[in-house]
């Protein structure tokens, strides 16, 4: 019937004509009513056939529920009848069926025969045996009664015994002290762990008595992490050598023995309202210089921290140098891309109109050159504020620092790839020399050895060492480090130190190789400065840590013993600004002491 | 420059070593077959120093084992019964496909098997190492033996670990060699000193297990097979040297008084009597009547100096000793039906003492819960309705901590419904600087001599002390911190006084108080630190790295005395 659902008709007749389905005169509302008012609604059913409606009989309905109940639809079939077997232990008389016995009962098989005879001519020829008890249990006796040590092969010479397993500590007791068991933060730290990560791999607990004790659940996991460990886990015998911490830290000279060096702060020269770049000392030790970034130039008297003269200049000081040659009062000062050399009319009258003259003796010559820097002589307000000479450089200049005699004076003017990195100025001859046709990458130091005629010029990564007279180059040192910040050279003149912004100390020996000797790491910020005491085997860095660190560093005559490197003494007092901290150092011409500046605008002086 | 030019990988550590899947294929086994070889043999990977020279440049992760582990494994017998059994798998399979169930039956009866004797022969050569080496082999076998009897593995197995652990512990009960025992979360760990070897062991608590899923059974099942092998032989050398007799058997009076008992219980005879013999309460037969409590006196030697201390030490702790075996000698525990009856009556029976339990508890009771002479009864539960008034009511812990404390313990602490004292770990010997809890300080007192009332007074009025020190330290400071204060305020007073005059002022300089000691240790302070500076990179790591672990170390300690003492007052 469902295949004509969709077709009006539901057949065919036996003319081979549609039968149509039922005309239906239902409609849902006719439905509807007799579903709510014909109380034999539920026992109707609709003949697809003919479209009647057809109310069910009590027997009708009775053998609908049972079939739904999956009994049988007979009522009176009985399904749990007494079985009785049709074949039983007990012999009948007669036979089951009918059928006469085959011949091949009564007589003796062939095909049996053979196969017996096979097997007892096996059984005579000894081909097959009686079967062997089976053992069940292993048998066990003395393996080790004839202990024989030839036996032992060699590799049991180099079998690694696997290590047992560590033995349990207090906190995997039931019931562990209560200082063992984790706090409820431990417990959570320890459950946000990775398992690999743990240092125990149970949580500790304590249970009130042995029987609330529940079984581990990783026991099985446990042994058989063990198994593998066994088998797969490399072994290796390792020399486990107990050091003592105390002997690895180096014997060195007691510092006490090692005596004159600064220890402490004595004086603070106060003044500066912004970072002190730059310091310089007196030939004579009696006066400092110092150049800073509110553009002011201050002179102090060493002893008693007065400031004894300000001058102003046009712009933040970036350095200072005091010319070396005692017989001349000159200081060198640069800001921006001016050099301006300054009588500060300290000390000694006759020294000081003595340099004057000195300037003002100048004669120009007869043919002119051409110069890279323009010189001009200070007048007027300058000239009064101690100026003498003005040199106008076409680029910022960085650094100025003067030849031993006092004559010469080099100008760093950093640029990369510029050719006129470097300047040298003859003040006596107010001439500029550019000494390097081309630069090397970008120039951060300079400094003349303080004998021989030579020049070292740092680029960022090596350091250069220039013959001025033959007009070569040297050496080139290796620093081994990114960015070198500052260099000072040993008044021996063979030993040369760099210091860097990763926080190192490189300290060269120019004859031994062109690597660095030694290489301190003493600072724990980018060094700033590095200088040599004149007299004394001293040097020290300056960093941005605050710190000064004071350094003996004695270099024998004898060119077969190594020099002597051993830190003094920690010097703090800086205060750190803007993550600057000491940002020059340098040493008391004829004591030992030591003088810094700092980025909190303040020199400070060590004894 | 004469001569061929060398190639590469052609000498050297390269041949030395030979990865897994190339001795694999030497071998010609499957990767199983050549895993439980591996177990069997007791070869390991080894790790080369150059990885990337052995690995012919590359840098893959491999497995390499040592070139002459694998020529060793070439010529051992095992693996042509390895290859027999796969032949054997295969003829199996094809009778099975071809249904001849009389092939099968035949085959099956002729499965190859074979023996481990000569690999545990030849992994230890002398008994020593084989006792040295018996440690996870008992762990597994108790483990195996706790397993249900379906699935997982077969029948015989655990049957066979059951008994072999049976002998060992009636074996330890027999020489009296059980030293300590560490009830754990995970289960109790247990030491004994076999032959001078210390032997630990851990048994699970008794439960089912819950077999987990990511573990590969037959890894187990090989090094099972093994340690079965190793603890048989092993026990039969133990029980001979004792004169016991192997297999086991109960003594002739035991078997007497053991006989009359629920017989009737257990279908066979046999199981019967090996379940007598895993109730570890009675003794085991020798084949030499033995006279008892004869004890090899030592041998005085002259000695001198050194070797005398040496000796004195010796002999103390031998007597020492001697006096733990008998711990428990003349004492009858009962056990109540709730406690861990197998573990409880091993330890007891260990240090002499003589257990009993409920006769329906267990086979192998001795005793009825009735009988007078009983001094300890183990419960533990919080209360027992009917109780003796000769005996001690003690719950289990007390058992296990006189163990771990070589001495009878006072039983007060041990009484039902008593709060436990801490159970510690015997297995951590604390060297100084360690953190050493106050129970253990408590229980070396009561090892010496001293007594336990009196101390714990002394203890608390320490304490007290203590508490007042630091009340006191406290008030001081905070005295001083008013002092200061007050200077402060009168400092600032001052300036407002001053108001507008000049800051800078004249005083009175002040003398220094300098204290020698202190100066000087600085100065020691900053050489050091100085010296530090100077050290070189590779010797600075290493100090830095151990100066690191041992401040870990105090912190450690640390944190726990404090936690401690918080504990102790709240």
């Amino acid at each position: 019937m469902e295949w004509y659902k969709d077709y009006p008709h539901i057949g065919y007749d036996l003319d081979g004509k549609k039968i149509f389905k039922p005309i239906r005169n239902k409609d849902e509302l006719d439905e509807f009513l007799d579903k709510m008012e014909n109380p034999d609604y539920w026992r109707t059913v609709q003949d697809k056939m003919t479209g009647a409606d057809i109310r069910l009989s009590d027997e009708q309905v009775d053998l609908v529920h049972r079939l739904q109940e999956g009994k049988f639809g007979d009522v009176n079939f009985n399904e749990y009848e007494p079985a009785i077997d049709f074949f039983s232990n007990e012999v009948m008389i007669h036979p089951v069926t009918n059928r006469p016995q085959d011949k091949r009962s009564f007589i003796p098989s062939l095909i049996e025969k053979e196969k017996v005879g096979k097997l007892v001519h096996a059984i005579k020829m000894g081909w097959i045996k009686p079967r062997r008890p089976k053992e069940t249990t292993p048998q066990y006796y003395d393996l080790w009664a004839k202990e024989d040590p030839n036996s032992i092969l060699g590799r049991h010479k180099m079998h690694v015994p696997a290590p047992k397993l560590k033995l349990p500590g207090h906190e995997e007791s039931y019931n562990p002290p209560p200082e063992y068991l984790m706090s409820e933060e431990e417990r959570l730290a320890w459950e946000q762990q990775d398992p690999e990560d743990r240092k125990l791999s149970f949580l500790p607990q304590k249970f009130a008595c042995l029987r609330a004790v529940p079984a581990y659940s990783r026991f099985i996991h446990e042994r058989f992490e063990r198994c593998l460990d066994l088998y797969l886990c490399p072994r290796q015998r390792k020399m486990r050598v107990n050091v003592n911490p105390e002997d690895l830290i180096p014997k060195l000279p007691k510092p006490k023995d090692l005596q004159p060096f600064p220890t402490t702060q004595s004086l603070v020269y106060r003044g500066h309202s912004s970072l002190v770049r730059s310091i310089s000392t007196s030939p004579s030790g009696q006066w400092l210089v110092s150049g800073s970034d509110d553009c002011t130039v201050r002179f102090w008297e060493v002893s008693t921290a007065r400031c004894l003269k300000t001058v102003e200049v046009g712009g933040a000081v970036k350095g200072v140098a005091w010319n070396p040659n005692p017989s001349i009062c000159l200081v060198a000062i640069s800001y921006d891309d001016t050099v301006v050399l300054l009588n500060p009319g300290l000390g000694d009258r006759l020294v000081s109109t003595a340099t004057d003259q000195l300037i003002s003796s100048y004669e120009e010559p007869e043919e002119v050159k051409e110069q890279p820097v323009q010189w001009t002589v200070a007048e007027g307000e300058g000239h009064e504020q101690g100026h003498r000479l003005i040199l106008k450089h076409p680029k910022a200049v960085r650094q100025v620092t003067w030849h031993g005699k006092g004559d010469y004076l080099a100008c760093v003017m950093p640029d990369n790839g510029s050719s006129l990195q470097v300047v040298i100025h003859q003040v006596s001859k107010r001439r500029t020399q550019n000494p390097f046709r081309k630069n090397k990458g970008l120039v951060q130091c300079v400094s003349f050895h303080p004998i021989r005629p030579y020049f070292f010029v740092a680029t960022q990564r090596y350091v250069r060492v220039y013959n001025l007279i033959k007009q070569e180059l040297t050496k080139k040192l290796m620093a081994n480090c990114k960015w070198i910040s500052s260099m000072a050279t040993h008044p021996g003149g063979d030993n040369v130190i760099c210091g860097s912004y990763d926080c190192r100390l490189a300290w060269f020996d120019l004859d031994l190789s062109t690597k660095p000797y030694k290489v301190l790491r003493h600072h724990k910020k980018a060094l700033r400065s590095v200088a040599y005491h004149r007299h004394y085997p001293l040097f020290a860095s300056g960093s941005d840590d605050g710190s000064v660190i004071v350094c003996h560093g004695m270099v024998y005559n004898d060119l077969l013993q190594n020099p002597l490197i051993v830190p003094v003494k920690v010097l703090k007092g800086h205060t750190i600004t803007h993550d600057l901290g000491v940002l020059d150092v340098t040493f008391h011409p004829t004591q030992p002491w030591v003088f810094s500046s700092g980025a909190d605008g303040t020199v400070r002086l060590f004894t | 420059m004469g001569g061929l030019q060398k190639k590469k990988y052609e000498s050297g550590s390269a041949t030395n070593y030979i990865s897994r899947n190339k001795a694999r294929k030497k071998l010609s086994l499957s990767l199983a077959d050549f895993r439980r070889l591996c177990i069997l043999k007791g070869i390991y990977p080894h790790e080369p120093k150059h990885k990337k020279k052995v690995n012919k440049g590359s840098t893959a992760p491999r497995t390499f084992y040592l070139l002459k582990d694998i020529r060793f494994l070439l010529h051992e017998p095992i693996v042509g019964k390895f290859r027999e059994y796969k032949i054997f798998v295969r003829k199996l399979r094809k009778a099975y496909g071809k249904a001849e169930w009389s092939g099968v039956q035949r085959m099956k009866e002729n499965k190859p098997a074979y023996k481990l004797d000569h690999i545990i022969k030849e992994r230890y050569p002398t008994f020593i190492d084989a006792v040295r080496d018996v440690d996870d082999a008992l762990s597994m076998c108790f483990l195996f033996s706790t397993f249900a009897r379906t699935g997982k593995c077969h029948v015989q197995t655990i049957q066979l670990c059951r008994r072999l652990g049976v002998e060992w512990m009636n074996y330890i009960i027999t020489s009296r060699s059980l030293r300590k025992v560490f009830l754990s979360i995970k289960g109790i760990y247990y030491q004994a000193e076999v032959l001078g070897q210390t032997i630990t062991w851990i048994i699970p608590y008794q439960f089912a297990h819950d077999h987990p899923t990511d573990v590969d059974y037959r890894v187990m099942a090989t090094f099972t097979e093994l340690y079965t092998t190793l603890l048989g032989f092993v026990n039969f050398r133990l029980y001979q040297t004792l004169n016991l007799v192997y297999p086991p058997k109960l003594d002739g009076q035991g078997e007497f008084s053991l006989k009359s008992e629920c017989e009737e219980d257990y279908a066979l005879e046999s199981e019967s009597y090996s379940e007598k013999l895993a109730a570890l309460s009675a003794s085991l037969a020798r084949t030499v009547p033995s006279v008892e409590d004869e004890e090899a006196e030592l041998d005085h030697f002259p000695a001198e100096g050194e070797d005398l201390e040496k000796m004195e030490t010796r002999e103390k702790m031998e007597l020492e000793q001697n006096k733990q075996k008998k711990l428990f000698e003349g004492l009858k525990f009962f056990l109540n039906r709730e406690v861990p009856r197998e573990s409880l009556a091993f330890v007891i029976r260990c240090f002499g003492g003589e257990v009993s339990w409920d006769k329906s508890l267990c086979i192998g009771s001795t005793y009825d819960e009735t009988d007078e002479t009983i001094t300890h009864h183990i419960v533990d539960r919080p209360t027992i309705d009917k109780q003796y008034i000769n005996r001690y009511y003690i719950q289990p812990q007390w058992v296990y901590d006189c163990v771990n404390g070589k001495i009878l313990l006072p039983v007060e602490e041990y009484f039902l419904g008593v709060t436990l004292p801490p159970h510690l770990s015997p297995f951590v010997e604390e060297s100084e600087g360690d953190y050493v809890p106050p129970e253990k300080l408590k229980l070396l007192a009561l090892q010496k001599g001293e007594k336990p009332q009196a101390e714990e007074d002394e203890e608390e009025e320490e304490e007290e002390e203590d508490d007042e020190d630091d009340e006191e330290e406290d008030d001081q400071s905070e005295d001083e911190d008013e002092a200061e204060d007050e200077a402060s305020l009168a400092e600032m007073e001052e300036k407002r006084a001053q108001g507008k005059s000049l800051s800078v002022k004249v005083t009175p300089g002040k003398v220094k108080p300098e204290n020698r000691m202190r100066t000087e240790q600085e100065e020691k302070a900053e050489e050091k630190r100085l010296a530090i500076m100077m050290m070189k990179k590779r010797e600075k790591y290493l100090y830095d790295k151990i100066m690191f672990g041992k401040k870990r170390h105090v912190r450690e300690v640390s944190l726990l005395r404090n936690s401690s003492i918080l504990y102790a007052f709240f």
